[in-house]
């Protein structure tokens, strides 16, 4: 049974996944049913000014699905609480003190003024919170009041309010990003300068979902008229994946810890963004899709890989695979692959085929002596792992390393050291 | 069973056997529609194979990966149209159409998960709204000036009939029977088409317009071929097999022993099948969908004792495994290996002597000479339909036949000039409905291309 207790930013939890900030943990009520489910941690539904902000009371919340009515996306449109922040405290003292072993963390979003952030800081902190997360992330509605993502799109604001934070709170400081920037590294930079503790991300993207088909409106809309949303669950999945993974291996960035949260489903989702250097995670859209038992296969199934692999804690997995992530141009231009179709395994569904032919590059038959066959045209094959990634059947379609010999595309041979694009003569900025 | 060849029974054939709650049970949807999340569910299991297998399999060629891809993104009209372009009877082809030898048998699926998509049940959903509230997917072609006679409204004729208004022609479509609709209306189980849907898929076919419909009209007794030949710019023959087949045994005309082909046709146009008679202990003779249907629904009529006794085994069975497990679920005992050889009868029959069967080293069927008998108070046979050419009168000998039936091209077009045909009257058909509406749309297409060319487009027909 592998350690799955966590240190995150020298706060302690039983596990290391939170619930992020967002609906789920708005109350009391919530919180006390994901702490007897499991959750290592919270993070409290953003603070902010009284007077409350006050929420629609028309949709909220809209979903791209799969054919089978699984969610593939979620977007929302609600403000941070809308509750009076005295409610909010006194839950959150009695819940700190209810589950001591858990992380209870403060989210807070406040106006770009100090004399705001010296004035609730400190009576946040007094709750007993284990930590402040810094909402620069939240993309609608209080992004126009410039708060939420309007800051967190500005460095200088960043660093600015952080550095209120750091001087006016006691408990760690972590910096929730939001990933409507172009280049997350700036960002999350501006975050360090100011001090932060560490890092969290993804925030949510700004998405429209989609038009009703009825009305040629957007979808959905309160009254009649719609505003954008922010988008998450499984299909942000790979954008949260890059950001984590820049943050993680730039150099200027590399030490800061990091609170991976952007579709985070089952624990092979948790692998992912530890592996890619977070050092916790926090879910959301999973639990409000399916509730909080999805909790149970989170720390089983993370439990058990960590015991496949020997590593026996969640820290030896964190970042095991940011060696990996490089830029292009060190790619090695002499590596060659060849895909390879196990005839029986193949259902003949003929996928593989369609899209080479139609989109890539005509290296997969259909017919081979007067049978429907589909094999790999090696004199054809580039390498590029469509058929791979399109076919139904696991296991199916493989990709093999030509090792030596000639590779019958170029007909060259295939050669053993590594030559990148920073070296190729058709590189105009070879060195 | 009993190895004691005179009976003390006495005959059991009574009407309302069952209450009408059960008869009415017992006659519902034999495979419910899906719904509209279970169609969504079933449509994305499909892999959208290129050339699919399935289509290739299917008679009619219709792009079944298409038509379940556009059930997934809620084309539902689309869908249909896909279907129906190919297949005008694709409503009723969705249920009685044996999938699990045709499109569903090539499924890819099937290879590691031996469950292949639901094709039928997805055309089904795809086509009953249009039928349902008879939308326009087609409309008649511009005014040709030809006109074609079509013999015979089952699948071949009614679908030639569409597709030759659907390319201008007008059609004279001759009728035997009251209703159009052939085997649809008159031979299906009814619990494969429940709700008179035979008769709304004719409808809509009709509604295309163009086609006169003349019915109670037999070739060879109300008109004669000559006429037609001359009277018409071109004519399709789609009139079907002629009388049912019999045993060949002596006292078969004694009472208790029917056709199940009339006694089918008479439970499909009963407004109460309660008041059919049926009997308590019924034998079926034969291996076909005809023998299943009529078993299956002797059993569903509140029949206690119902036998199958087929000469051969199940693998020669005409009727599909799938229809022999219905019939065997629903409580139908399926007797392999044995042919009838004696009508038991005192003034009626009383039951059946059969004796064993075995394949012979060269393969050939022969009887053991080993007898065994059933009791019975009906004796169904169902071993088939002949083919007759008296229809034809004296110019039965200008055309040619293999096997006793109507030899045609690809095209469908027969040794006679000007003459097309198609369905259970040609040689190689096999007796599915699918192929039936296939023949008369390559007829019709052919016979288009003759019209509007004067060619006779294959000249060498008898290849």
């Amino acid at each position: 049974m592998a350690d799955l207790t966590s240190e995150f930013a020298g706060i302690q939890s039983p596990n290391p996944f939170w619930l992020a900030s967002a609906p789920p943990t708005d109350k009391a009520y919530n919180v006390n049913r994901a702490f007897e489910a499991g959750w290592g941690g919270v993070v409290w539904k953003t603070l902010g000014e009284d007077p409350p902000v006050v929420n629609v009371s028309g949709p909220r919340y809209s979903t791209m699905f799969s054919n089978e009515r699984r969610v593939i996306g979620l977007n929302n449109i609600e403000l941070i609480t809308d509750r009076p922040l005295q409610i909010n405290l006194d839950e959150m003292r009695q819940i700190k003190k209810d589950w001591p072993d858990r992380a209870l963390i403060a989210s807070v979003m406040l106006p770009m003024n100090e004399k705001t952030w010296a004035k609730y800081i400190p009576i946040i902190e007094d709750t007993g919170a284990d930590g402040f997360e810094l909402n620069f992330g939240c993309p609608h509605g209080m992004s126009e009041r410039g708060m939420g993502a309007a800051v967190g799109q500005v460095p200088e604001y960043i660093q600015m309010a952080t550095e209120w934070a750091k001087k006016y709170a006691r408990v760690p400081v972590i910096v929730k990003l939001t990933p409507n920037v172009t280049n997350i590294l700036p960002v999350a930079h501006a975050a360090a300068n100011g001090g932060a503790d560490a890092v969290s991300l993804i925030n949510t993207v700004n998405s429209i979902m989609r038009v009703n088909y009825d009305t040629l409106t957007m979808y959905p809309t309160t009254d009649g008229m719609g505003s954008h949303g922010g988008y998450c669950g499984a299909a942000v999945k790979p954008i949260a994946l890059h950001m984590v993974a820049e943050i993680a291996r730039n150099a200027e960035t590399a030490n800061v810890p990091i609170s991976g949260i952007g579709g985070i489903g089952d624990w092979r989702d948790a692998v992912d963004f530890l592996a890619l250097g977070a050092s916790n995670v926090q879910v959301c859209t999973a639990a409000m899709v399916y509730g909080f038992k999805i909790i149970d296969d989170l720390t089983s199934g993370l439990s058990d890989f960590i015991d496949a692999k020997n590593l026996h804690t969640v820290s030896a997995l964190v970042g095991k695979a940011v060696p990996s992530v490089t830029d292009w141009q060190h790619l090695n231009l002499n590596y060659v692959e060849k895909a390879v179709i196990d005839q029986d395994l193949c259902i003949k569904c003929g996928r593989c085929h369609i899209v080479c032919e139609d989109t890539s590059h005509q290296a997969i038959t259909h017919t081979v002596k007067g049978e429907r066959c589909f094999e790999v045209i090696d004199e054809e094959c580039v390498g590029c792992n469509l058929c791979v990634s399109i076919c139904p059947v696991d296991g199916c379609i493989s990709m093999q390393q030509l090792t030596s010999g000639v590779d019958p595309r170029t007909g060259r041979d295939v050669q053993a050291e590594k030559a990148t694009w920073t070296t190729h003569p058709n590189n105009p900025m070879a060195k | 069973m009993t190895d004691n060849l005179a009976t003390e029974r006495q005959a059991d054939i009574r009407t309302g056997r069952l209450s009408d709650a059960e008869i009415e049970q017992n006659f519902t949807d034999k495979c419910p529609p899906l719904s509209h999340a279970e169609a969504l569910i079933e449509s994305d299991r499909c892999y959208f194979c290129y050339d699919a297998p399935c289509t290739e399999a299917c008679p009619t060629e219709i792009d079944i990966p298409g038509f379940i891809q556009q059930i997934r993104s809620n084309n539902i009209k689309g869908s249909a149209q896909t279907i129906l372009t190919e297949n005008i009877m694709g409503g009723m082809c969705s249920r009685v159409c044996p999938t699990e030898i045709l499109c569903e048998e090539v499924c890819v699926r099937n290879i590691h998960e031996d469950k292949p998509v639901s094709i039928g049940l997805l055309q089904r959903f795809a086509t009953d709204p249009i039928i349902e509230s008879n939308t326009e997917l087609f409309s008649r072609g511009e005014d040709s000036g030809h006109t074609v006679a079509v013999v015979g409204a089952g699948p071949a004729g009614l679908s030639c009939a569409h597709r030759l208004s659907m390319l201008g022609h007008s059609v004279v479509l001759y009728n035997r029977d009251q209703k159009p609709g052939g085997l649809n209306e008159y031979g299906i189980a009814a619990y494969k088409a429940v709700n008179d849907f035979a008769q709304r898929e004719v409808e809509y076919i009709l509604s295309i317009g163009g086609i006169d419909v003349r019915s109670g009209v037999s070739l060879g007794s109300d008109l004669s071929f000559p006429d037609l030949q001359q009277q018409y710019d071109a004519v399709f023959l789609a009139f079907g097999l002629g009388g049912a087949n019999k045993l060949g045994l002596p006292n078969e005309d004694i009472e208790g022993v029917l056709s199940a082909v009339d006694y089918i046709s008479d439970l499909r146009q009963s407004e109460n099948k309660g008041g059919l008679p049926v009997g308590n202990r019924v034998v079926v003779i034969g291996g076909g969908m005809t023998a299943v249907d009529i078993a299956v629904q002797s059993k569903r009529l509140g029949a206690e004792f119902v036998d199958i006794v087929y000469r051969r085994g199940a693998k020669q069975m005409g009727a599909s495994r799938h229809e022999q497990e219905l019939a065997q679920t629903s409580g139908v005992t399926i007797r392999h290996w044995a042919q009838p050889t004696r009508i038991l009868l005192d003034d009626r029959v009383t039951g059946m002597q059969f004796e064993r069967t075995e394949l012979d080293a060269e393969g050939n069927l022969r009887g053991t000479g080993e007898h065994w008998s059933l009791d019975a108070d009906i004796i169904f046979t169902a071993v088939g339909q002949t083919f007759t050419d008296e229809v034809f009168g004296e110019v039965a000998g200008d055309f040619e036949y293999q096997y006793g039936k109507l030899l045609v091209n690809d095209n469908r077009r027969t040794s006679v000039a000007r003459t097309w045909a198609g369905g259970d009257c040609i040689f190689g058909h096999d007796d599915l409905t699918v192929t039936a509406v296939q023949d008369g749309k390559l007829a019709a297409i052919d016979i288009d291309r003759f019209l509007e060319t004067g060619q006779q487009g294959d000249e060498a027909w008898q290849t």
